[in-house]
């Protein structure tokens, strides 16, 4: 078993007007085999956690720590942090223009290894995550992200996710922009996943709708930068019916 | 009305992190309306340019006229007839070879055969020098079904300044796909014209592979006739100086032109490509991308794409685009759209210039994925370039193609 812990985190941007803080003194512990749901209202900071995760360098760690079975996150480059087992499934993914799913898929897989997949098991292994994605194979040949919809860009995303086989996904959004069909064929490759590698999933939603599909083990909200509460699948329940308000209002009186 | 863009990158400017954004200096005024067919007739207008056989139209160059104010005459080794007009360029022309098919005509015929510059006729100096020097042309007629590329070998063996005159001709219906390839030593002056007939298809590669210390100038003209469809495909890497100047012009409504261009430039080189797109017939719908990586010290790319509406082209639909990449500190890259516009009853008419290093959210994605920073770089390069190279659509080629990148990638210290 691994796991990736989150303590006390926090995070600012630059702006125009100075540096702004965001994660305010985050703490989470995500173990493999285990699902969290993380739900907050727009602005909350829940897509900088993920981007913090993956280390994008837009975002700076002010104090706080992630580890990740001990050894230190942050101290990891961004291509780094992938080959120790983290994933992250974008919100918005990046269109790569003349390079090929197809060359894209197989370098990162050797890079994530240490070596070149065996030819006949990977031929294999992506033709049928293709397949699972309801993705047409006629798309591995073309430009990484290069004129898909929302919809095919998400779902190209956890086709990395099956076939990178990462200990843990951060899934910023993922259901975002998807029609319900869509949302069916893209959490089933996420529980697929998860069966398969025994994956910790960190799953970023504003909407309660794909924890019909995924089913979460905890669930965390997020408002102002930190989990104000914590619970198990009923709290999202809760959360559909009453909506944000409440913590909302509950972190405006606390400051 | 003229609307132009100005962006100009270079070792004393700072660099653009990412290629999405526009250049600083951009200004853009737009027509709106149909105007007056003043601006045709202006100073300032591409359509006022001289067109013409002879030499006396163009004045001896100094480097200060607008299309040559790039161009380092110096390095010309004579292709501009500095010494006056009596002169000619008088080096032994490159050999052309021309790959034999069925349903390809291939002829060599002297300078007076009629055929000759009914599609071409040269718009600047060393494109009338060449005019007025050279001998024989090759004329390359697709009258039939084509069953693979013709490939066009032009070998260079001289350093003595040469001229050269070559025409591809598709009939009716018809369709190919042209590779040229220029290589070995030249002094070369060119001038090369593409005529197609109704609803003919032209896809045509032209490869500028010369060795090191090689000039070429080069002038192809493409004339499109309605329902044909131009390709073409300038890829350029080796010589001295090369300075292309690809035109496409309409020879009736609804032709379609997709001017594509590659440069990749090491340190010394100047690279030059100068394109006109003439929407001079209504309902025509053209297409520019030109992509430029450049390396090393005094590595010198200019871009120019000037696209002219004309009053009478109402329903013209056209876009073009210019991106470069620069690998190392000490190179410079100059590109500048042209777009002047004469009516407003178009589809669309848009343009963009983009210099810079790497694109940032690229690079994260993939270091994202695992791919090591060095790799990534290179994947995004290669990446960057193969979005002209698989625009050629030949395999062969594209392998060639994808191979010589791959070397030059390699001299780059990235």
């Amino acid at each position: 078993m691994a796991t990736l812990e989150i303590k006390d985190l926090h995070v600012q941007i630059e702006t125009e007007n100075g540096p702004k803080e965001i994660l305010k003194g985050l703490t989470l512990t995500l173990s493999t085999g285990e699902t969290h749901a993380i739900m907050g209202p727009n602005g909350s900071g829940k897509s900088t956690l993920a981007a913090t995760i993956a280390g994008h360098p837009r975002y700076e760690v002010t104090s706080g720590s992630i580890t990740l079975d001990g050894e230190d996150v942050l101290e990891m480059e961004v291509d780094e942090r992938a080959q120790a087992g983290l994933f992250l499934a974008m919100q918005y993914p990046v269109e790569i223009p003349g390079v090929t799913m197809t060359n894209f898929l197989r370098t990162a897989k050797t890079a994530l290894d240490g070596e070149a997949p065996s030819l006949r098991h990977w031929t294999k292994d992506v033709k049928g995550a293709f397949e699972a994605l309801q993705i047409d194979p006629a798309f591995m040949n073309r430009n990484v992200n290069e004129g898909f919809s929302g919809g095919e860009k998400k779902r190209a995303e956890i086709l990395q996710l099956e076939l990178f086989k990462p200990k843990f996904a951060v899934l910023d959004e993922t259901d975002s922009g998807l029609d319900v069909d869509a949302l069916r064929i893209v959490s089933e490759g996420v529980n697929r996943a998860q069966a398969a590698n025994e994956m910790g999933t960190l799953l970023i939603t504003h909407y309660t709708r794909i924890l019909n599909y995924i089913k979460p083990d905890h669930v965390h909200v997020m408002v102002d930068g930190r989990v104000v509460e914590s619970g198990g699948p009923e709290l999202a329940d809760q959360l559909e019916a009453e909506g944000y308000a409440r913590f909302e209002q509950a972190v405006a009186a606390g400051a | 009305m003229t609307t132009t863009d100005n962006t100009t990158l270079g070792a004393e400017s700072p660099l653009i992190p990412g290629m999405g954004e526009e250049g600083e200096k951009l200004t853009v005024t737009q027509a709106t309306a149909a105007p007056a067919r003043r601006a045709t007739q202006g100073v300032d207008s591409r359509g006022s340019r001289p067109v013409s056989r002879e030499l006396s139209a163009f004045p001896v160059l100094t480097g200060r006229e607008e299309d040559w104010r790039f161009t380092p005459l110096k390095r010309l080794q004579g292709l501009h007839l500095p010494d006056g007009d009596e002169g000619r360029l008088t080096g032994a022309a490159p050999s052309v070879t021309v790959s034999e098919l069925e349903g390809v005509r291939v002829e060599t015929v002297s300078r007076d055969d009629s055929r000759l510059g009914t599609v071409h006729t040269p718009e600047d100096r060393v494109s009338a020098a060449a005019w007025n020097s050279f001998s024989e042309a090759t004329v390359v007629t697709v009258s039939g079904e084509v069953s693979a590329p013709v490939r066009i070998d032009v070998v260079g063996t001289g350093t003595e300044a040469a001229a050269s005159h070559l025409k591809v001709v598709v009939e009716a219906n018809c369709r190919a796909d042209v590779v040229i390839t220029h290589k070995g030593s030249a002094v070369l002056a060119q001038n090369v014209e593409f005529e197609l007939a109704r609803d003919a298809a032209l896809n045509v590669t032209s490869i500028q592979a010369w060795d090191a210390g090689s000039v070429h100038v080069s002038s192809q003209q493409a004339s499109v006739d309605t329902g044909a469809h131009f390709k073409h495909v300038a890829v350029t890497y080796g010589g001295d100086l090369v300075r292309l100047t690809p035109t496409a012009r309409f020879a009736d409504e609804r032709g379609e032109a997709e001017l594509y261009g590659l440069y990749y430039a090491d340190a010394g080189q100047h690279l030059e490509q100068r394109l006109f797109v003439d929407h001079n017939r209504p309902n025509c719908v053209s297409n520019v991308l030109y992509k430029g990586a450049l390396q090393g010290q005094d590595a010198h790319t200019v871009w120019v794409g000037d696209v002219l509406i004309r009053a009478e082209a109402e329903g013209t639909d056209t876009y073009e685009k210019n991106q470069n990449l620069l690998l190392t500190d000490g190179a410079r890259a100059d590109s500048v759209p042209n777009l002047e516009i004469e009516t407003g009853v178009i589809e669309g008419a848009g343009h963009a210039s983009a210099t810079g290093r790497f694109d940032e959210t690229q690079l994260f994605y993939l270091m994202a994925r695992g791919i090591g920073e060095d790799e990534a770089r290179k994947l995004i390069v290669r990446g960057f370039l193969n979005e002209i190279i698989q625009k050629v659509g030949v395999a062969d080629v594209e392998q060639e193609l994808t191979d010589v990148m791959e070397a030059e990638l390699k001299i780059a210290s990235l």
